[in-house]
């Protein structure tokens, strides 16, 4: 009972402790996620005080004072500024959160300074880094930010007639005959599948093709089975697959399974489902200038071209990497944090384990589109 | 409160059915079976008044009865097929009896499952069809029943099959059509027919053939109309791949089949490999030379 007492007052002791030491010292991430932080703000009297202002204002979305604090702001408009950071077409940006920031002085003189600045912006299909080296510059006692401005292209009005095609369903209705046949499901087949031993667990990676004329929502899902048959886990490609396939379209997909050994698993049990998707052939994306870009910082990077007349709010690429064998060893994704606009190129990069980089012989890239209240 | 009352008055009447069976009084003359929706009499044996119980699958009938004279059941009062219990109940004796409602011998509606609804043409016993004959009342005609079906299509040929019913069901399977487009499939008993419509696709790409040509600053690339193995154009939307591989780096464009072809503009850099593919179907490749 007196041990019971004692661990409850030690506890609340250390929980008063924290909360004073979070007050009175917060950290710079704190601050700009708690939305008071104007009042702990440090005066901009260092190259990094000054970029850490703007970072806590940029995090507060406080973009009249972000603006008025730059050294170069005569550059550009403070609308030009929020756009830079959070697009001027809707896209994943506008839905972003400023999660935290790193700092890292790149160089410094008596007047002038370069610092990297690391935004992490969350979203709801993961975070995204914006990276931006600054120019910091002395005005008397003062430090002010130059903002590498990014002025986001903007598109001529016009009108793009598109003229692809769009398939929609209608499904058996609840008062017809049971025997009267419904619309058929989509035939999906997995082209290739192969199981991977990683260091935090098994990956199956494969590649599914839609075989049918009519565009399928797909999904994969994969049991792992023990010896003796019973199952050891079951887990599905969640975002690592492209779920809306075309007629004939192939998507790569990845399934990842914690805390389970390769050698445990005596067979894998593979689930494909497709269902019937009211879908359109457009928009259509090129990705170009593709480059394989080895370790260290291993990466597929390359351009998204929009061929269509439609904004893409928010693209997703999937790269399917093969050894020199033609066998599948691993599947990459990156969202694309602005929209993409009609013949406007957008760059990608997404990274892959240092330990792949040196099997990959060749690759293969795919973009899934989500454009004002429809996927493709 | 009407459904309580004929659950008890159905476990009355099987609970006396012993006792009954073993008086063996009166007599009941039943028919051996009744045609479903179709009139029938009872004959009783005796004299005095007693009430006639009919008890089936989700009906009961009650009649009042004079002992010695028949009762008369008017077409349609016993229309689901089973088998009945007839119970004749006078005073504290009750006399039993059971017989059969067989479905009626004219067909009047179908159940027609026809599988797949779609797929590609050219396929061996690809479309399987099955029919389960019912009568007005939708029994099952369990007696054996020709069924013809019949597969029509965009070609004049036409696939006839005629099968019996085998404890009301016949089923048979037919091939898809070597051209593409929408069949009918009809399956018919006598006036009664029921229609399915099954689409015939383009199977898989069996030619896939593309060419370049400059376009300002890029390179203009486009398929010939792919077709299948039977020459049928492939459907519009299908995606066909164009991947252009150069020194250090690569572009792919997935672009939909628009009128059997496919076309798109790649970047035109000189000594650049241009290949084409649609699913896992791959087609030709051009080496891409600038002109000078």
């Amino acid at each position: 009972m007196n041990t019971g007492r004692l661990l409850a007052i030690v506890i609340a002791a250390v929980t008063v402790a924290l909360i004073v030491v979070g007050t009175v010292w917060p950290v710079p991430s704190a601050i700009a996620m708690a939305g008071s932080g104007s009042n702990l703000l440090r005066p901009s009297s260092s190259p990094q005080a000054a970029v850490q202002n703007l970072a806590n204002e940029i995090g507060r979305q406080d973009w009249e004072k972000a603006y008025s604090s730059l050294a170069n702001k005569n550059e550009f408009t403070e609308l030009e500024f929020v756009h830079d950071l959070t697009g001027s077409y809707p896209s994943l940006r506008t839905y972003a959160t400023l999660d935290s920031y790193d700092l890292r002085p790149l160089h410094a003189s008596a007047d002038e300074a370069q610092v990297q600045l690391k935004l992490r912006w969350s979203t709801v299909v993961g975070a995204f880094l914006d990276t931006r080296d600054l120019r910091v510059v002395r005005t008397g006692d003062r430090w002010g930010v130059c903002w590498p401005i990014v002025k986001e292209p903007r598109v001529p009005p016009q009108v793009i007639p598109v003229t692809y095609l769009r398939w929609d369903v209608i499904y058996r209705g609840t008062e017809d005959d049971w025997g009267s046949q419904d619309v058929e499901a989509p035939h999906v087949r997995i082209v290739d599948m192969h199981p991977v031993d990683r260091s935090r667990g098994v990956v199956i990676m494969g590649e599914l093709l839609n075989e049918d004329v009519v565009p399928a929502f797909v999904i994969v899902r994969a049991t792992l089975l023990a010896k003796n048959g019973s199952a050891i886990a079951t887990e599905g490609s969640f975002d690592k697959i492209s779920h809306v396939l075309l007629p004939k379209q192939v998507t790569p997909f990845l399934i990842e399974f914690h805390d389970v050994a390769l050698s445990g698993v005596d067979s894998v049990l593979m689930e494909p489902s497709a269902s019937l998707i009211a879908a359109s052939a457009d928009p259509v994306i090129g990705i170009e200038d593709q480059h394989f870009n080895a370790a260290p910082g291993a990466s597929l990077s390359g351009k998204l071209v929009n061929q269509s007349g439609q904004v893409v709010t928010v693209a997703h690429v999937l790269g399917t990497f093969y050894d020199k064998n033609g066998q599948l060893v691993w599947v990459a994704d990156q969202y694309v944090d602005r929209a993409l606009l009609p013949q406007t190129p957008v760059s990608f990069a997404m990274a892959l384990p240092a330990d792949i980089a040196g099997k990959v012989s060749s690759e293969r890239a795919i973009t899934t589109t989500y454009s004002s209240g429809r996927f493709q | 409160m009407k459904s309580r009352f004929t659950f008890l008055l159905v476990g009355l009447v099987l609970a006396a059915m012993p006792f009954a069976v073993a008086q063996q009084t009166g007599g009941l003359r039943l028919p051996k079976t009744v045609e479903a929706g179709s009139a029938f009499s009872i004959q009783s044996t005796g004299s005095g008044k007693a009430v006639l119980y009919i008890v089936g699958t989700g009906q009961v009938l009650r009649r009042n009865v004079q002992l010695g004279e028949t009762t008369f059941f008017a077409p349609a009062d016993l229309h689901n097929a089973g088998h009945y219990l007839a119970a004749l109940v006078e005073g504290s004796s009750t006399e039993t009896g059971a017989f059969d409602v067989i479905a009626a011998h004219q067909p009047a509606a179908l159940s027609f499952l026809a599988k797949p609804s779609r797929l590609a043409v050219d396929l061996h016993d690809g479309i399987s069809g099955v029919v389960y004959v019912f009568d007005i009342f939708r029994n099952l005609i369990l007696a054996p029943t020709q069924v013809s079906f019949q597969l029509s299509g965009v070609t004049r040929s036409v696939q006839m099959r005629t099968v019996l019913t085998h404890n009301g069901v016949a089923w048979t399977k037919m091939n898809s059509a070597a051209k593409e487009g929408v069949a009918q499939f009809v399956a018919r008993v006598g006036d009664v027919a029921s229609t399915r419509v099954i689409q015939q696709v383009p199977g898989n790409p069996c030619h896939l053939r593309m060419s370049a040509r400059p376009s300002g600053q890029r390179l203009a690339v486009e398929t010939e109309p792919v077709r299948d193995c039977s020459g049928n154009a492939l459907s519009d939307g299908t995606i066909v791949t164009f991947t252009e591989t150069y020194t250090g780096g690569e572009s792919t464009v997935d672009v939909p089949l628009k009128r059997g072809v496919a076309r798109t503009d790649m970047p035109a850099y000189s000594g650049a490999r241009i290949s084409v593919a649609t699913g896992v179907f791959i087609g030709n490749e051009i080496l891409w030379r600038k002109e000078r």
